[in-house]
């Protein structure tokens, strides 16, 4: 399988992927794609579902090295929960990003993985936080991330308006992903979004036929 | 858990990956004067994975490459890992079977340990943290599958370390191949017989059309009642009946002259060793 994997700057299998968050009145819409490659040419994945759900009311979307990914998240995971046991009450959306960031920052040599962290807490509502590859952390009204997100940060910067409804926000996060999954190779297969209010998080899958389509496809 | 999360320190004892760079630096040398570093020798293989309706079959071929010459022409690379537990192995051939036995051990201890059957999710996920913390220096993919309480599962894990639960999957240089027969015919609740010639065909399929991969085809049925391990299910790629002879007759080749050179030794000394020959 070596053979698949030639020319990529991931080691391993990659989520290659396109990644969003958007806050709307009262919540938090996270989005992602659902393909796994290896190298540019092989699809080892058309179903991996890359919004982790770290804590009741947190999500971590993933992007880079599905390795890294998977490892930092499961380690984040446990820290919330033994942290949110000491706290005796819900973790905030930012503790969970701290973990996330920590991890990064200090593994950076090793790590190749980038995190949405989104969610809703009592304390500030609905947040988004981009870790980045280097452990990097940053507040923001939404954000995209992966490789598919670079053909996308015309549409979302002219279309975003801050107070969304869950409509809305639902319309402009499918949208987003068509576009974004139309032009890259390495993102495809289904949209998987969660919605997290503070009644709760809600997944919902939307297959390739009901994505919204667009001029000459 | 947690030693995936201490900083990286220098492991003390069992393998230690540290002449890899300097190894990266000897072979471009190398091969600037031209010769070329030693290969591992890989499986080069085709395996797969499916849930049927009353549990999983693993497939595999049987073909051991070395670079391009065939090491071994009927190795095995399902191998045992609990009573309900097999693991395909693809990739390095040696991580792949020291890694599935350690995980063999690990989880007869663990069982013993926890007085249960094991799980199948608990051999996925102590062989994903052993291969992360390798980061990818060992180089064996692998498909788990097993019958445990939470009922048939399968998993395939990478060398990086990343893992995948599906309901078929395949690994390995002929994964391309097989996977094709996959996404046409495979559905979900399939028979045993239906599912056992989906699985041949699809190995099949990697055997004939990857290099890497050959000879037989083995198969495991792993249900409730047990395990039926079916080495040499099929054996698709036949050697041929020679068309003609390739003897022939003395004198067949003319002799046009011969020269004939006595060599005058002395018999220098002689000695006798009686041989017991009973």
């Amino acid at each position: 399988m070596e053979r698949l994997q030639l020319h990529s700057q991931i080691k391993g299998v990659s989520t290659g992927t396109t990644i969003l968050a958007v806050k709307f009145n009262g919540g938090v819409i996270i989005g992602s794609d659902s393909r796994a490659s290896m190298g540019e040419s092989y699809v080892s994945s058309k179903t991996i579902n890359k919004l982790i759900q770290v804590h009741d009311r947190i999500f971590c979307c993933i992007s880079g090295s599905l390795a890294d990914a998977q490892a930092v998240t499961k380690m984040a995971k446990f820290q919330l929960s033994f942290h949110s046991i000491q706290m005796d009450s819900p973790p905030l959306v930012k503790a969970a990003a701290s973990i996330m960031k920590e991890l990064c920052y200090n593994n950076k040599e090793e790590l190749q993985a980038g995190f949405i962290t989104a969610g809703w807490d009592r304390k500030k509502g609905p947040q988004i936080y981009t870790v980045a590859l280097g452990g990097m952390m940053l507040s923001q009204p939404f954000a995209i991330g992966g490789s598919g997100s670079t053909y996308i940060y015309g549409y979302v910067d002219a279309k975003f308006k801050p107070d969304m409804t869950l409509e809305e926000a639902t319309q402009f996060s499918k949208n987003a992903l068509a576009l974004a999954m139309g032009r890259d190779n390495v993102s495809g297969g289904v949209v998987h979004l969660v919605v997290i209010t503070e009644a709760g998080a809600k997944h919902v899958v939307v297959p390739g036929d009901k994505l919204p389509k667009f001029h000459n496809e | 858990m947690l030693n995936t999360s201490r900083k990286w320190q220098n492991p003390s004892g069992g393998f230690s990956f540290e002449n890899t760079r300097r190894n990266a630096v000897l072979e471009t040398s190398l091969s600037e004067k031209g010769y070329s570093a030693p290969k591992a020798r890989k499986t080069g293989t085709t395996i797969a994975g499916i849930i049927f309706k009353d549990g999983v079959i693993l497939g595999a071929d049987t073909r051991a490459t070395d670079d391009m010459v065939v090491a071994d022409k009927n190795c095995m690379k399902i191998h045992y890992i609990s009573p309900k537990i097999y693991c395909c192995g693809a990739g390095v051939a040696a991580d792949a079977e020291v890694t599935t036995q350690m995980m063999s051990s690990n989880v007869e201890l663990h069982s013993l340990s926890t007085g249960r059957p094991p799980l199948v999710v608990t051999v996925t996920r102590m062989l994903k943290q052993m291969l992360f913390r390798y980061q990818g220096h060992i180089g064996s993919s692998l498909i788990v599958g097993g019958v445990d309480v939470n009922g048939p599962q399968l998993y395939s894990v990478y060398p990086h370390g990343s893992y995948d639960k599906l309901p078929f999957l395949t690994m390995g240089s002929g994964a391309a191949a097989a996977v094709s027969v996959f996404e046409d015919r495979f559905k979900l609740n399939m028979e045993l017989e239906e599912g056992k010639q989906l699985m041949r065909d699809a190995i099949t399929a990697g055997i004939f059309c990857d290099l890497g991969s050959g000879s037989n085809v083995d198969l495991c049925v792993i249900t409730e009642k047990g395990v039926d391990y079916l080495r040499g299910y099929d054996q698709p790629a036949q050697k041929e009946q020679k068309e003609g002879t390739y003897r022939y007759k003395p004198g067949t080749t003319a002799v046009l002259t011969e020269t004939v050179t006595p060599l005058t030794l002395d018999l220098v000394e002689e000695s006798v060793q009686v041989m017991d020959t009973k």
